[in-house]
């Protein structure tokens, strides 16, 4: 499913962000990414969805080798994945809707299957009510929820969350947990970097720990495994 | 792979809500638009009626070749004659014109009077050739190659006028262009930094759409469109000020300037020729700015 062979990421500027790291994540895994701030997650995460390219090594994802993937290719290559940032990053100027609807649009899906889905996915994140909205009219949370709607209109086998609930109060953080690990249950690979201590203790998965651009930690049911 | 049919309906449908939704960036663009299109067009007004002006002017000098008078009717005729084939076999000469001293004598009491009446008894005038050069510009030379001929008393043109006549509306004419074209490269530099700040703004919408996994063309149409409408919507003002502008010019002016040389163009054929170009160019500048526009922000990937 996601594969990294030898993945060595050295910056036009001479940060080596990552170190030489390997990994397998198999379809339906649920990996958290952790490690401290400037760890190289970030890099980590932007490799799977070809954001970067690896300086060498491969990064294979769903079969295909990033570093392989022609310029017109990536649009493509983007669509079988979902991805949900820390800043959610909607489309100011399109409503909650519009936002997700514009998933689909891309890749030229009928409209009447556009709005079936569409409302399917926002249920499912407890939005149908707000569809309307524009995202400034949105919480942080309702706003994250959209984003996740929106990842996983086009039902990707791989979801990727950079900080999903960075900037999140603890309890909202809760609520968007749970959506992604009914995504999850539904059989989708999700892979997130998180800083929350209290969410990977106490919803236990595989926790791979980056330190210094390389993996330090590989544990499956694991905890956070740093002290304050 | 090709568009389907419904995400042309799609970017349609797209950049007329972007165009409602970004109001204010929308209506500063449809103003700077508008704007230059109003300079433009009024420039091409003025242009166009110089050039008319112009050519009027040039198609009106004429040599007018006064003929010595011989005493002998009959030898008279014969010089005459001589010296109009010798005037026609000139290879710059498009007309020439034979005007009898009485004729002229009439011409001269209708421009000036009764009073000139009195020479009816005894017609000082003499008769004359019009003679028309192919290219006005020739007309000096071509008075000086006749006044060689036999039986010319006198060659007049205007001399020095008409050389100066020539080269004023020359350097205007070039004036003129370079203007023009300092205009619309001052206009098109203007709304291209219009509408590429109202693209800016709009970075990191492209940024999301990159990573939604939207090629460049699904990007760039909605863009393109938006464009076209903000061109559209800026030449509709221009269009009507030139033509309110114009009418009124016309209206006022032509009754001032019967009869004279000066004659300014009709209204119609001019004012569409004019919005033609209004439109035109309000297309052009709108999908141009988009597209230059987007195109820096779709390169990196």
């Amino acid at each position: 499913m996601i594969q990294m062979k030898e993945v060595y990421k050295k910056y036009p500027n001479g940060v080596v962000a990552v170190n030489g790291i390997s990994v397998d994540i198999r379809q339906g895994e649920f990996v958290y990414v952790v490690g401290p701030s400037g760890a190289g997650k970030s890099t980590f995460i932007k490799l799977m969805y070809r954001d970067e390219v690896p300086t060498s090594g491969e990064v294979i994802i769903n079969g295909i080798n990033t570093s392989k993937l022609r310029r017109k290719e990536i649009p493509h290559f983007r669509r079988k994945l979902g991805v949900v940032f820390q800043d959610f990053k909607l489309l100011p100027k399109l409503t909650v809707y519009e936002n997700v609807a514009f998933a689909m649009e891309v890749i030229e899906e009928q409209p009447k299957v556009i709005r079936k889905r569409v409302l399917e996915v926002l249920e499912l994140v407890g939005l149908k009510h707000k569809i309307r909205m524009f995202p400034n009219e949105l919480s942080g949370g309702e706003q994250q929820r959209v984003s996740i709607a929106r990842s996983i209109v086009n039902m990707p086998k791989v979801v990727i969350a950079d900080e999903p609930t960075g900037n999140l109060d603890p309890e909202t953080s809760w609520e968007i947990m749970k959506i992604f690990e009914e995504i999850n249950a539904m059989g989708t690979t999700v892979v997130m970097a998180t800083h929350n201590r209290e969410i990977v203790n106490r919803i236990r998965k595989r926790v791979i720990t980056i330190e210094g651009g390389m993996i330090v930690r590989d544990v499956f049911g694991g905890d956070y495994g740093y002290e304050i | 792979m090709a568009m389907k049919y419904r995400t042309l309906q799609r970017h349609f449908r797209e950049s007329l809500k972007s165009l409602t939704r970004n109001a204010w960036m929308s209506f500063a663009s449809v103003s700077a638009v508008t704007v230059t299109l109003i300079l433009v067009g009024i420039f091409a007004l003025v242009m166009m009626n110089l050039n008319h002006i112009a050519e009027n002017i040039e198609n009106d000098v004429e040599i007018r070749v006064l003929i010595d008078i011989i005493n002998d009717p009959e030898e008279m005729k014969v010089a005459e004659e001589k010296l109009m084939k010798q005037v026609k076999s000139l290879p710059d000469v498009a007309e020439v014109k034979y005007s009898s001293k009485e004729e002229e004598l009439k011409i001269l009491i209708e421009n000036y009077g009764e009073d000139f009446s009195l020479y009816e008894q005894s017609n000082p005038l003499r008769n004359v050739l019009y003679v028309k050069a192919k290219d006005p510009e020739q007309t000096a030379a071509l008075a000086k190659k006749i006044e060689k001929f036999d039986n010319t008393y006198d060659v007049i043109y205007g001399e020095e006028k008409v050389e100066n006549l020539f080269n004023f509306l020359n350097t205007g004419r070039n004036i003129g262009l370079v203007l023009i074209l300092g205009l619309l490269f001052t206009a098109i530099f203007l709304i291209y930094n219009t509408i590429r700040i109202t693209i800016t703004a709009r970075k990191d919408e492209i940024e999301i759409m990159k990573l939604v996994g939207a090629t460049r063309s699904f990007i760039r149409i909605p863009f393109l469109f938006e464009g076209l409408w903000l061109g559209l919507l800026g030449s509709i003002i221009p269009m009507i000020v030139v033509s309110v502008v114009y009418y009124n010019v016309y209206n006022k002016l032509t009754p001032k300037i019967q009869g004279k040389m000066l004659q300014i163009l009709e209204v119609t054929p001019l004012i569409y020729e004019v919005n033609l170009i209004i439109l035109a160019l309000g297309i052009f500048i709108g999908v141009w700015g988009s597209f230059m526009s987007v195109r820096k922000f779709l390169r990196v990937y």
